[in-house]
């Protein structure tokens, strides 16, 4: 018998390279065209675009210092509410619920992942901002307003609102990759634990949670590269002031909702070039964030093996 | 072998047939892209028209008047349209000269928010007041004083503007800069501006659904989003000094006294005469005046001339205002210099 071809298998790996390499040649590509796009406004902003503050179409003097916050602000907000909530429903579906409940709450997760952006959006303006504006933002200025975070006149859309909406939108994503996560924990992990007498939360602590912590990471950094990205419904919430204000309440502006709000009147030259700017910049700090993750991902990894080993 | 044979044998003849009853009624297609605010007639203008002449097929994408500008400097549509004229140096860098045909116009109006919805008078100074953010409450003497019988609440004026750029943000920023000299100084004309206070709504369902939800509000839609969503909207006074409500008919007397070039491309806010709306503006085809493929131009031009009479009776059900006679009868002149 002779010995089966290997043609195949080559065709194979080639096929695979090259389709790996697309992709990279993708981001390259995507990059090279934002860059060649604002190859003037960065000439004629240089630095000035990234530290000035002032967005004026008019006058054709761009800063996006504004966006930038807002982006950052809004995302972070995002990752307080959403990343406690993400972790702690998927411990409870892989640790403690019985699979009734597990098998709906699950699949009702990844229906909210479906839900379209516009139609959050929709439901933000005329169900989530009343309700902020009339009961849950008079709260919090009456428990919180000594903070200057929760201080100010209230319209109801403001950063805060902003980031709750991502937060609802970034929230299937982590829970269900965390849970992955947890279940890829091997149940020897927990066996162990409970043979030297753990209680339960003991065990899900020590013999999940930190086993588990470096993946966990990872869910949350990519919520955080979906946060950054967010523009429908995001734009419809936040107020579109592109202002730097300490108040939550205060309404803001992104990188994203800016793009997609001025990006199809823009007649002049300029002005196109400017909102290519703030494209790159935005994908520069999604760069940026992944490779930070990245970079806090692999110190995590070594504390927990110098931990392991002490 | 003989049954798949007989069976792909088939399958290329229907092929064949289907090409050639394509073939035989060939449509032309005529294809245009721009501004979003007459889109809803310039669609009901093609269906319409379809039932006039029925070789040709009109494809009008409401991508923006920005890419409708672009995209016929660029000649890859055979008509664009926007809602602001082209500035000098966007038409100096097309290929060809470029006419401007306006089609229709309409207004911004005043909407509000305040309890009981009393109906409101508001003058130039006021509104750029308001939104320069020196009239800070709703009973200030500068508004209280044109609304004598009206209760007028102590309430700060929540400002709402369009967020997105727009042919309607270019109209109300137009007429500010026309009624102040402060704000033209300080934020000036454009499709998007650098509002010096309020909240920004995306479109025309952004900006009245924050105003219908917040008490006080007080921000600027087109009149046809307002009448269609029935909310309240303020009575202007015009340069003549009268209140006058927002109409077709107040809209089309701006567009008779008002001043307007032969290139057709003006500006109709603030207009004198005792009955014009002083807050409105037309939208514009854009056309080369030397069509590059005759056939193409010729339908084009028949279609514009249709528009331009039967057109316009249709769009008054649209509640756009049409063009008053002796400016459509110069457009018309115009549109018969358009060259193959």
């Amino acid at each position: 018998m002779p010995p089966p071809s290997r043609v195949g298998d080559k065709v194979f790996a080639w096929f695979a390279l090259a389709m790996a390499l697309a992709v990279v040649a993708l981001v390259f590509l995507v990059g090279w065209q934002l860059a060649r796009g604002s190859a003037v406004a960065i000439q004629k902003f240089g630095l000035r675009f990234v530290t000035g503050s002032t967005w004026d179409p008019v006058a054709e003097n761009f800063g996006a210092l504004p966006f930038i916050y807002g982006t950052a602000v809004s995302s972070l907000i995002a990752l307080i509410i959403a990343v406690p909530l993400s972790i702690a429903t998927a411990i409870y579906l892989t640790e403690l619920a019985p699979s009734w409940i597990r098998h709906p709450l699950v699949s009702l997760i990844e229906m909210l992942a479906a839900v379209p952006s516009v139609i959050l959006g929709l439901w933000g303006i005329f169900v989530m901002i009343p309700w902020l504006r009339s009961f849950a933002f008079p709260l919090l200025k009456k428990i919180f307003g000594w903070a200057p975070l929760f201080s100010g006149p209230i319209y109801g859309v403001s950063m805060l609102a902003g980031g709750i909406i991502i937060a609802i939108m970034i929230l299937p994503i982590v829970t269900s990759v965390s849970r992955e996560i947890l279940r890829s924990v091997p149940n020897l992990q927990r066996e162990a634990a409970y043979a030297l007498g753990a209680t339960r939360w003991e065990v899900t602590r020590i013999a999940v949670l930190s086993y588990a912590k470096k993946g966990l990471f990872g869910a949350v950094i990519l919520g955080l590269g979906r946060a950054l990205g967010e523009t429908m419904a995001v734009t419809m919430v936040i107020g579109n002031t592109p202002q730097i204000r300490a108040s939550l309440f205060a309404p803001g502006y992104t990188l994203a909702s800016v793009i997609a709000n001025e990006f199809t009147e823009a007649t002049s030259d300029t002005y196109l070039q400017a909102l290519f700017e703030i494209g790159l910049v935005l994908f520069g700090i999604t760069i940026v964030m992944n490779l930070l993750g990245r970079l806090l991902l692999r110190a995590i990894g070594s504390t927990s093996a110098t931990r392991a080993v002490q | 072998m003989t049954k798949l044979h007989r069976s792909i044998g088939k399958f290329f003849g229907v092929i064949l047939l289907f090409g050639l009853s394509a073939g035989a009624s060939a449509q032309m297609t005529i294809n245009g892209a721009g501004a979003t605010f007459p889109y809803p007639i310039y669609s009901k203008w093609f269906d319409e028209y379809a039932k006039v002449d029925s070789s040709v097929r009109f494809n009008y994408q409401s991508i923006g008047s920005g890419g409708g500008q672009k995209q016929i400097s660029a000649q890859t549509v055979d008509f664009g349209a926007s809602d602001g004229p082209m500035s000098d140096e966007n038409l100096a860098r097309a290929p060809g000269k470029i006419l401007h045909i306006p089609t229709v116009a309409g207004a911004d109006v005043v909407a509000y928010n305040l309890p009981g919805n009393p109906a409101l008078k508001l003058d130039a100074d006021a509104i750029a007041g308001i939104f320069l953010g020196q009239l800070k409450k709703w009973n200030d003497p500068k508004i209280a004083g044109q609304n004598s019988g009206v209760t007028l609440p102590d309430q700060e004026i929540v400002i709402v503007h369009r967020s997105d750029g727009s042919g309607t943000t270019y109209i109300w920023t137009d007429y500010l800069s026309k009624v102040s000299s402060e704000w033209k100084e300080k934020v000036g004309t454009n499709t998007s501006v650098n509002w010096p206070t309020g909240l920004g709504g995306k479109g025309n369902e952004g900006v009245a659904g924050q105003i219908k939800q917040t008490p006080g509000a007080l921000g600027y839609v087109e009149l046809i989003y307002a009448i269609q969503n029935k909310m309240p909207y303020a009575e202007v006074k015009n340069a003549a000094g009268n209140f006058v409500k927002p109409t077709a008919a107040s809209i089309t007397a701006a567009m008779t006294t008002a001043q307007i070039p032969d290139d057709f491309r003006f500006s109709i806010t603030n207009a004198p005469g005792a009955t014009s709306y002083p807050i409105c503006g037309a939208t514009w085809l854009l056309v080369y005046e030397r069509q590059k493929d005759a056939a193409k131009g010729k339908k084009l031009v028949e279609f514009l001339k249709w528009a331009l009479t039967k057109g316009e009776v249709i769009a008054k059900d649209l509640d756009y205002a049409p063009l008053p006679n002796d400016l459509r009868e110069r457009v018309l002149k115009r549109v018969d210099e358009i060259k193959m």
